[in-house]
């Protein structure tokens, strides 16, 4: 005797988190119902292998039904075909937007297009994540990019205005697409080390100094393109390296300042001027777009690694970081202070994030 | 013109992309009533339009108003080729009839496609101006109200309960009709669900006339039901309870924005109680008075009331007002002459005998003090081959305008003996029979089914035998009473018996309690008491004092098809007993088949009696409720499957075990698997009573004084088959002079059978399931409730089947179904699965499809444990007394007052507290003020009552009728998916139509149907669902001003009033 038809519809929509969960990592069904043996199911509650089976199978129809309003969540708080309570609905859009830290290491920065989706079963076998689930997790970064890219004001507010995230998850997903729209690279080997916290960090950082919607609110892709003219801009603090005067005097008030308070002072005073220097030409640089992507490597080859290598600690980074910035302000000479704090805070804020094993 | 419709198509949302080159839709709407079709104007690419429409106005017949539904059609247009449909809403405008009712429909709505489904949703506003009605001709009846509920509604009072009503009508199905062959399977589903709204409208309307004639003013526990005879027609067919109700303080309940001539209709339901204010009219004979609905018509009766009759008699003739209008009742008794009952009409005597000819009562559930005794369980089948249903003529032929007006059957064929409507007359007949012989004058919790396979019909219907208290039946008023009276009785009285009045009162010692019932029988054991005379009693019963009063005498076990009485004292917690069998039949054809059917019919339900009876036993308990017993045929098997709800009643004895005996006595290995068997069975027994907590006082034998020594199982299941003729075979389900404790195990079928037994497993730890309204033992439920369909269909892979590998088979079926509604629902613990309701259909050779809708109820369990340790002897007290006091608001608190704690004000308070949990659950009333849900939550359940809410305002009747088709099975998830999403879709209609009319929970809620064809070879499957239940309103009840002092909480109720209208 085997069962054509089995199913079971709640008035109000029954949804088990741990299937929800198990259909959101891509298992089939008979994968789940094989990982939900093992937790241990049947011995607390005396069911059998078929019974969860049916069980599984109805919770994924439930879900495959559910996902076609899932990619517009406004659509889900609106419909009518299934009651569910607010709070469910909330963790059904949350969960489905979630993506795995693997996977978005793996993805940031790449351009959202077809081909990066060509490439997933790569990512999926390196990852060990299904290459379902690492379908639905590029298709939400797709989809969120493809709604807000265009919008104008707050890209984190435009996400979770759309997508009914969480003020959390609306932020990884704004650093999402910016590092998309930006095509910044994150995937070398040199940076495996950041998380893609330190990138989202970085992210909101740039997004609130860098673009265009840190001076002007009421323009399209505010949030999403940095600002053209401040990087034109950035070219200006040259004179900080170019100088020699300059440079030497940058160096002494720095130097003055940390003595006795700085662990690592003569490296850092043997360093000073190649790390100046770094940190001067990124700037003037970023107007183009390739080194736009190549931001964090330059950070990280041009900043973290001197400076790991002569065992600073993050105190003394930022101690030095600190007077750095603070020093360029008693340079007479120097008259970029508005320009200089605007870069020079993010970069900060960027560098400490960071500065970690 | 007697009202005028408005409707207004506000906008649309979520509309699907019907242009591919512009990923969007012009979309406008077509609203048709009747034959007047509006349109709105095209709002041009958009898939969320917005066309803010004019007032679209209808001006009809109330009679159309009834029974024709709104169509709104959503479509595409296209310049050039023709427009494409999107979608349809159907809205039934019946619940704005009433004036109690909704005022407004208003709200979103799925616009439904039979073969996409949902496809977006429409918003819109329907209003009807109702004018009064002068034409004393009328043949509508609005302002009847219409009850899905089995008892008396909450927030009304029964005047008067005046008794059985029921009506069909008959039509060609336009499924297979000749024109189906070339028009589009969406076209043919549109055409049938329209037919039939239209017939159950029809039918709707033809039973509100009929209430109107009985002086009633609403039909409670109405149950409308489809029989889809195939080639041979369609057949919607009613029954119900007709009552004079009255709302519980009502002015105080009315919303204050009615329109004028809405306010005018209330006066009269007022007065109800009091009819004479109106019929004080000179020279107008008492018979022919009619309650009233609004003063004009009433007055319009009055000064023709000699005429009002035969002003009837033309539309009868001409078919619209059939001749069934009476004529299911009185059909029996003049059948050969339906041609001239007409003129009978006339005469008062014959009026009121047809009138009570079947006093029947749809209800399971009733006042405190109705139910005097109960019998037993009465119940007839009837095996019929299907005829084509001759000239499905239209009327319009007849000179009616309405040219798609349906047909009544009967009244076309009144010159054919074998119709529909005799059919069934035929079986109440013999229900009635059955009942007194049991000494009863009454059937309760009566109601009616059919199974159909090919040509070949089971009928079938079943009550409980019981005597009511007249008091209910007649009117309160004394000059009412005296004409009641008159009406009343001679309907018992002509059940043909020359004992006449002591048939009426069959317990002669009890006359006195004609008037002070509950002083000779406590209630809580007085509807135990037999109700048949001891000495000459309708079948070999064992009957012993009531251990509850010692007075009266009770049967050993008692069966019954209603809820457990409110008052009844029960000790321990119920649990859900069901029956199941096959029996393998060969596959024939026309009387053969019929034939065949017929012979097994009884030893079906032996078997099923037996079971039930062993099962009972096996748990330790004395009585059934809620019994139903359904029989389904298929092309070569017949099903049985009987579900009912164990209790162990105080007044009963207590069960005793089974015996197993084995054929050879002298086999030593045999006789130890026998003991090995009879050591299982009284294990099962003990663990059974510790289960649900069974634990009877120990009581003297000689105080109980049994007549018979010897225990004998007795039978109080009377029934029969006739295949159609009129033959009545009666069936002594007793085991006759065998000791029928004792199962003998002489084959291996009576192996399999104690195997059976014991195979069902018990549900899961916190776990409880009845399929009555509540759950003896739990009265503390929270608002945490989970109203739920489960579908399976089974295929047989033997090829070979026998009866026990095919029991077996179904036996598993079902309970691993309930396993997995145990595991499903396992986050509720501690809950009562309520109301399960099984349905077994067999829709092809091999294949079983079982169909439970149930809800589950989460209680407080510590809270349980604290009540269900109250001694007997005080509840006993307490019961009587309680009783009084429920007398106005009988299981307001869902609580059985017999288990329930004392009530004092602190257990009172903290009931309606419930538990923190159920604030939480209860959003009816929080979510508009949720942000970010816009989507009001419509609560569904099969019970009458909310669990933690009190019902407020019941805005109307839902009957839905849905066909879902698809060509594309594979791609929609194969045979689950497509249903899934289909019952998923229905639910979200019925929640939306309830929403739109104000409501927030549909009670009483029931899929009456779900007939699931499939032709995978095609890629083919079709649907039909049917579900019905009362759209209302309610109220959280920690939200309302509960005081425990019961005279009080009338007080309290114009609090809950404001509620309602802000």
């Amino acid at each position: 005797m085997t069962n054509d038809l089995d199913i079971f519809v709640g008035n109000t929509t029954l949804i088990d988190e741990e299937v929800y969960q198990l259909w959101l990592d891509g298992y089939s069904v008979s994968d789940a119902v094989s990982l939900r043996l093992r937790s241990g199911i049947l011995e607390q509650t005396g069911a059998t292998v078929d019974v969860l089976q049916s069980d599984t199978m109805d919770h994924y129809r439930t879900f495959h039904m559910l996902e076609r309003l899932l990619h517009t969540p406004s659509k889900l708080i609106h419909q009518l075909h299934f009651q569910i309570p607010p709070s469910r609905q909330a963790m059904l859009i949350e969960r489905y937007y979630a993506f795995d830290e693997a996977f978005v290491r793996e993805v940031l920065g790449k351009k959202l297009s077809k081909g990066t989706k060509k490439d997933l079963d790569d990512v999926s076998s390196k990852t060990g994540i299904t290459l379902k689930s690492c379908r639905r997790q590029f298709d939400n970064f797709k989809r969120v990019f493809k709604v807000v890219e265009e919008m104008r004001g707050s890209l984190v507010e435009n996400i979770q205005q759309h997508f009914l995230l969480s003020d959390r998850l609306a932020r990884d997903y704004a650093a999402i697409v910016f590092f998309a729209n930006s095509r910044f690279e994150t995937g070398k080997k040199k940076l495996q080390f950041l998380t893609f916290e330190d990138f989202a960090y970085c992210a909101e950082q740039m997004i609130q100094n860098w673009t265009l919607g840190a001076v002007d609110s009421n323009v399209d892709d505010m949030d999403v393109d940095l600002d053209k003219e401040f990087l034109q801009e950035l070219k200006e603090l040259k004179v900080l390296i170019a100088d020699k005067d300059l440079l030497d005097l940058h160096k002494s008030l720095v130097c003055t300042s940390l003595r006795g308070k700085i662990s690592v002072y003569n490296e850092m005073e043997a360093n000073f001027k190649n790390l100046s220097r770094a940190l001067v030409n990124m700037a003037s640089k970023l107007i183009h777009t390739k080194d736009v992507r190549d931001f964090f490597i330059d950070l990280v080859e041009k900043f973290i690694e001197p400076c790991k290598s002569d065992k600073w600690t993050l105190n003394d980074v930022r101690l030095f970081l600190t007077q750095y910035t603070t020093s360029a302000h008693t340079l007479d000479a120097f008259r970029h202070q508005a320009l200089w704090d605007r870069y020079m805070s993010t970069i900060k804020s960027c560098l400490l994030k960071m500065y970690h094993d | 013109m007697p009202g005028k419709l408005k409707v207004k198509i506000v906008a649309g949302r979520h509309l699907p992309v019907m242009d591919r080159a512009s990923d969007l839709t012009d979309a406008f709407v077509e609203v048709k009533f009747g034959n007047t079709t509006f349109k709105t104007d095209v709002y041009p690419k958009s898939l969320n339009p917005q066309w803010n429409s004019e007032w679209f106005k209808f001006e009809v017949d109330d009679e159309d108003l009834q029974d024709e539904p709104l169509q709104i059609t959503v479509l595409d247009h296209d310049t050039y080729s023709a427009n494409d449909a999107i979608g349809k809403v159907y809205i039934d405008i019946d619940p704005l009839l009433y004036s109690e009712a909704a005022t407004v429909i208003s709200g979103w709505f799925p616009i439904y496609d039979t073969i996409h489904g949902i496809r977006g949703e429409i918003n819109v506003v329907v209003k009807v101006d109702l004018f009064n009605d002068l034409n004393r001709f009328r043949q509508s009846s609005c302002g009847v109200k219409f009850f899905c509920t089995t008892s008396i509604p909450k927030c009304y009072r029964a005047v008067v309960i005046h008794g059985f009503v029921e009506e069909l009508v008959v039509n060609e199905d336009p499924e297979y009709q000749w024109i189906d062959r070339i028009r589009t399977p969406r076209a043919s589903n549109e055409a049938r669900q329209r037919l039939i709204s239209l017939m159950s409208g029809e039918l709707q309307r033809k039973i509100g006339l009929k209430v109107l004639e009985m002086r009633g003013n609403a039909v409670v526990g109405y149950l409308q039901c489809f029989d889809l005879e195939g080639e041979s027609g369609l057949v919607v067919r009613a029954i119900g309870t007709v009552c004079t109700l009255d709302k519980i303080s009502n002015t105080a309940f009315l919303p204050a924005c009615n329109s004028p001539s809405k306010e005018m209709k209330e006066i009269p339901f007022n007065e109800d109680p009091n009819p004479n204010t109106h019929s004080s009219g000179p020279s107008t004979p008492l018979k022919n008075q009619t309650y009233s609905f609004s003063p004009s018509k009433s007055y319009s009766r009055q000064s023709s009331s000699s005429d009002t009759d035969l002003s009837l008699t033309p539309k009868t003739g001409m078919g619209s007002g059939s001749a069934g209008k009476e004529g299911g009742p009185f059909k029996a008794l003049l059948r050969q002459q339906t041609q001239t009952a007409l003129e009978q009409r006339e005469g008062s005597p014959h009026r009121f005998c047809r009138r009570r000819e079947f006093p029947f009562f749809t209800l399971t559930a009733f006042p405190p003090g109705f139910l005097v005794h109960v019998g037993g369980v009465v119940s007839a089948r009837s095996v019929k081959l299907l005829d084509r249903i001759h000239n499905p003529a239209f009327v319009g032929i007849m000179g009616n305008t309405r040219s798609y007006k349906l047909l009544d059957w009967n009244s076309f064929n009144s010159d054919e003996p074998e119709t529909r409507d005799a059919w069934w007359a035929e079986i109440r007949q013999e229900i009635k029979s059955h009942a007194k012989a049991l000494g009863c004058h009454a059937v309760v919790g009566y109601s009616e089914s059919t199974s159909i396979c090919e040509e070949v019909c089971i009928l079938s219907a079943s009550g409980t035998a019981a005597v009511l208290n007249p008091r209910f039946l007649q009117d309160g008023t004394m000059e009412g009473c005296l004409e009641q009276r008159l009406s009343w009785q001679p309907g018992f009285f002509s059940i043909g018996s020359e004992k006449g009045e002591v048939d009426f009162f069959p317990q002669n010692q009890d006359s006195s309690s004609l008037l002070g019932l509950e002083e000779t029988s406590p209630p809580g054991c007085g509807f135990c008491h037999i109700p048949y005379d001891e000495l000459n009693m309708p079948f070999p019963a064992h009957l012993i004092y009531c251990y509850n009063c010692r007075k009266q005498k009770v049967p050993d076990v008692l069966f019954t098809t209603i809820d457990l009485p409110a008052e009844a004292m029960v000790i321990g917690k119920g649990c859900l007993i069901q029956a199941r069998l096959c029996r393998l039949k060969k596959k024939a054809q026309a009387e053969a088949n019929a034939t065949s059917i017929s012979n097994l019919l009884p030893f079906m339900e032996y078997e099923v009696h037996t079971q039930l009876m062993n099962k009972l036993k096996l748990k330790g308990m004395n009585a059934l409720f809620g019994l139903r017993i359904q029989i389904t045929v298929g092309e070569n098997m017949l099903m049985g499957l009987a579900s009912a709800t164990g209790v162990y009643l105080t007044a009963l004895p207590t069960p005793g075990g089974i015996q197993i005996a084995g054929k050879t006595p002298n086999d030593g290995a045999y006789e130890q698997h026998v003991s090995h068997m009879q050591k299982k069975i009284n294990d099962t027994i003990a663990k059974n009573k510790e289960l649900y907590e069974i634990n009877p006082p120990e009581i003297p034998e000689e105080i109980i004084g049994s007549p018979f020594p010897e225990p004998r199982q007795r039978s109080r299941l009377l029934r029969s088959q006739s295949e159609s003729s009129d033959e009545v075979m009666e069936l002594d389900l007793s085991h006759g002079k065998k000791d029928a404790f004792v199962l003998e195990i002489d084959d291996t079928d009576a192996m399999e059978d104690v195997h059976s037994l014991l195979t069902d497993v018990p549900p899961p730890p916190g776990f409880y399931s009845c399929n009555t309204e509540i759950m003896p033992g739990i009265n503390n439920w929270t608002s945490d409730i989970q109203m739920f369909t489960s579908v399976r269909v089974s295929r047989l892979s033997n090829i070979n089947l026998t009866n026990q590998t095919l029991n077996k088979n179904f036996n598993d079926l079902c309970e691993n179904l309930l396993k997995s509604l145990y595991f499903k629902l396992r986050s509720m613990i501690p809950c009562c699965l309520c109301h399960v309701n099984f349905t077994v259909a067999l829709p092809e050779d091999e294949v079983i499809q079982v169909t439970v809708t149930a809800v589950a109820i989460t209680f407080d369990k510590h809270q349980a444990l604290q009540t269900s340790r109250v001694p007997v002897e005080k509840t006993l007290q307490r019961a009587s007394t309680d009783n009084e006091e429920q007398l106005q608001f009988p299981l307001e608190l869902c609580s059985d007052p017999l288990v329930s704690q004392p009530f004092s004000p602190a257990k009172a308070a903290s009931l309606d507290k419930a538990s923190p949990l159920a604030e939480g659950h209860l959003r009816h009333r929080s979510v508009p003020s949720c942000t970010n849900s816009t989507v009001s939550v419509v609560k569904m359940t099969p019970l009458s009552f909310i669990p933690g809410a009190k019902i407020t305002k019941y805005l109307g009747i839902i009957n839905m009728f849905f066909i879902r088709e698809t060509t594309s099975l594979r791609e929609e998830g194969g045979v689950s998916g497509f249903l899934h999403a289909f019952i998923a879709e229905v639910f979200a209609m019925v929640r939306a139509h309830v929403a739109a009319l104000g409501g927030n929970a549909v009670v009483s809620y029931i899929m009456k149907q779900c007939v699931f064809m499939e032709n995978p070879n095609k890629n083919q499957a079709q649907c039909l669902i049917n579900v019905s239940g009362d759209a209302v309103i309610v109220v959280r009840e920690s939200e309302l001003e509960m005081v425990p002092v019961q005279p009080s909480t009338a007080v309290s109720q114009p609090a809950s009033a404001g509620d309602v209208t802000t």
